[in-house]
């Protein structure tokens, strides 16, 4: 690379003359362009990642290592119970995805036609995903106070002794997976608005013309339309139930059986000091994400394939 | 369609949408009357019921005093500045970098960035933590926004998707002209990522506005160091149910992110979608 073939006839350059060359410039631009980006990423994503390896083999805090322990903490993960029931509850979330993604699509669908004030419902599903965390967790805390918001709500229409929202084991978390539907639903409404925009208009009026309704039209233009997109979205939920961390730390704090696995993660490694178990957590984490993921891009070749297959041949490469 | 059908369907949607916006609006709205009352009407009437005057601003006085906002935000403030300097300019070139020049290493660059987005940053904290201290930049602004610069990647794909976009004749013309690399970047390219920069700062600028994890783990010492975000936890402590203090608190933590959104609306949407779909 930095002694480029043919050039030995040529009298030798100094390193400063080498500098002034075209390629010897761009050599210089991309090493200093990319030094500062790389380090961050080396020092805050890729070392912490290997440490965080090498961490879960041992019994240890922040500052002292205690003992090798091999696998140890790996077993602990698995048979301790509060890890343990912190990977049931991720169920909860995944099965409150599900219906996210199902709502989504239903607001997605109507607002993507003619709704006077579509700008402003938009917008009001949108806002909470931009409301501070902390303040998300007071907002409820408030909204959820036994007698208060909620309660009146549902007085109104004549529904009293309801149950204490945030402490009963019962349905608890059931509410938080609310709660988080509350924040995030509103960006999957804009992510499938923006699908149903990029399909063809011609489809819809042609489906106009042959006398389709509504739910014709969804099922038949719609739906087949942003498959890959909700397919996407319904996997990686396997991995954001697992990781869900915001709503019982901000809400909860994790008290009354509501300690999803990142915030029993936290608390072991952040109050107990208990980093190895802590980090052992984290790699099995980890290690079901990068499968999810794979997984994810397998089903998206396999889609792509199927979607392209029949009526695009040969047309992909081209327009590559 | 049978013209009666067609009137059901219509007002089902609109019920629906009423009723959605009802439930994502509600619990603020709750908030916005809770905030205006006074201590006695606050104890006496029922959370629902609307304040006697919407002038009463004595509880927003009070949180702002009891939860030192004014610092909190000027902290926040001179962080969001730094942050947002800092990553267009190291995202604007890296991906210009990536995306003008081929060399051996390019692709590994860019699925090294796209891998660490797999990582939950809450699960790296762990060991960041460590690495944090050991460097001395817990419990100090500079630490806390260099950690905030490592942590960006959805910045990175959208300078590289513009770059996409812009044409390399205008580059290739400026060199010929006797531009160096640096002098067409900085001179013919930068401004051109105007939209790109203003998109990535809205996203960038909303997140790190809101961000408490962080802020809670290496700003410790609550009041030298206080940020928007966290100084909210002033009231989990004796005022946890003095709602009216705390809902004027959060009212007011929201106003900036409310008063982006309303101006910025369409640059949110298009700028998260681009982040998504590679992010």
């Amino acid at each position: 690379m930095n002694k480029p073939q043919g050039t030995l006839d040529k009298p030798k350059l100094t390193f400063a003359q080498k500098c002034k060359t075209m390629r010897g410039q761009q050599i210089i631009c991309t090493i200093v362009f990319l030094f500062v980006p790389l380090l961050l990423l080396f020092t805050f994503t890729y070392l912490p990642f290997f440490k965080m390896v090498q961490f879960s083999f041992y019994n240890r805090d922040y500052l002292r290592v205690r003992s090798f322990v091999g696998l140890r903490n790996y077993i602990d993960v698995f048979t301790r119970s509060d890890c343990f029931q912190a990977l049931k509850l991720s169920l909860y979330y995944m099965v409150g995805s599900v219906f996210q993604i199902s709502l989504a699509l239903l607001f997605a669908t109507i607002l993507s036609f003619k709704v006077r004030g579509s700008r402003f419902f938009r917008g009001a599903l949108y806002f909470p995903r931009l409301i501070c965390g902390i303040a998300v967790g007071f907002i409820f805390k408030f909204f959820l106070n036994p007698g208060f918001v909620l309660d009146t709500l549902l007085g109104w229409i004549g529904i009293a002794n309801t149950p204490n929202w945030l402490e009963n084991q019962a349905i608890n978390n059931i509410v938080l997976v609310c709660c988080s539907l509350w924040k995030y639903i509103g960006q999957n409404i804009v992510l499938f608005i923006g699908g149903i925009a990029s399909v063809d208009p011609v489809l819809y009026e042609a489906a106009d013309l042959d006398g389709a309704n509504a739910w014709q039209r969804f099922k038949s233009i719609i739906i087949p339309s942003i498959r890959t997109i909700v397919v996407l979205n319904l996997i990686l939920s396997i991995s954001g139930a697992l990781s869900v961390f915001e709503m019982p730390y901000v809400v909860t704090n994790g008290t009354f059986g509501t300690s999803t696995y990142f915030v029993v993660m936290n608390k072991l490694a952040h109050t107990d000091m208990k980093v190895g178990l802590a980090s052992a957590m984290a790699v099995v984490l980890l290690v079901i994400i990068v499968l999810v993921t794979v997984i994810q891009k397998l089903v998206e070749k396999w889609l792509d394939y199927r979607e392209n297959w029949p009526h695009d041949y040969g047309t992909k490469e081209a327009s590559k | 369609m049978n013209k009666g059908k067609k009137i059901v369907v219509n007002v089902l949607k609109y019920v629906l949408l009423v009723f959605a916006a009802f439930v994502a609006l509600v619990p603020i709205v709750s908030c916005v009357i809770t905030a205006f009352k006074n201590v006695e009407e606050y104890q006496t009437t029922n959370v629902m019921v609307l304040p006697k005057s919407w002038l009463y601003f004595d509880n927003f006085i009070t949180a702002w005093k009891q939860a030192d906002l004014g610092s909190a935000f000027l902290h926040r403030f001179l962080i969001l500045i730094c942050v947002l300097v800092g990553s267009v300019l190291i995202s604007a070139m890296l991906a210009y970098v990536l995306n003008r020049f081929q060399f051996t290493g390019n692709t590994l660059i860019r699925n090294l960035f796209m891998v660490a987005t797999l990582i939950p940053g809450i699960a790296s904290q762990v060991t960041v933590y460590q690495i944090m201290d050991s460097l001395g930049l817990v419990n100090s602004f500079h630490g806390y926004i260099i950690l905030m610069l490592g942590t960006d990647v959805i910045t990175i794909y959208i300078f590289l998707q513009f770059f996409e976009n812009l044409p390399v004749t205008l580059d290739e013309s400026a060199i010929i002209d006797g531009c160096s690399y640096f002098g067409a970047f900085f001179r013919i390219l930068f401004p051109l990522l105007k939209p790109a920069i203003v998109t990535s700062a809205i996203l960038k600028g909303v997140s790190t506005y809101n961000e408490y994890y962080m802020a809670g783990l290496y700003l410790q010492d609550k009041t030298r160091l206080n940020v928007v975000s966290t100084s909210l936890y002033v009231f989990t402590g004796p005022m946890g149910s003095q709602y009216n203090y705390i809902c004027a608190g959060v009212l007011i933590t929201i106003i900036p992110a409310l008063i982006i959104f309303l101006l910025c609306q369409d640059q949110i949407y298009s700028g998260m979608a681009a982040g998504a779909v590679k992010g």
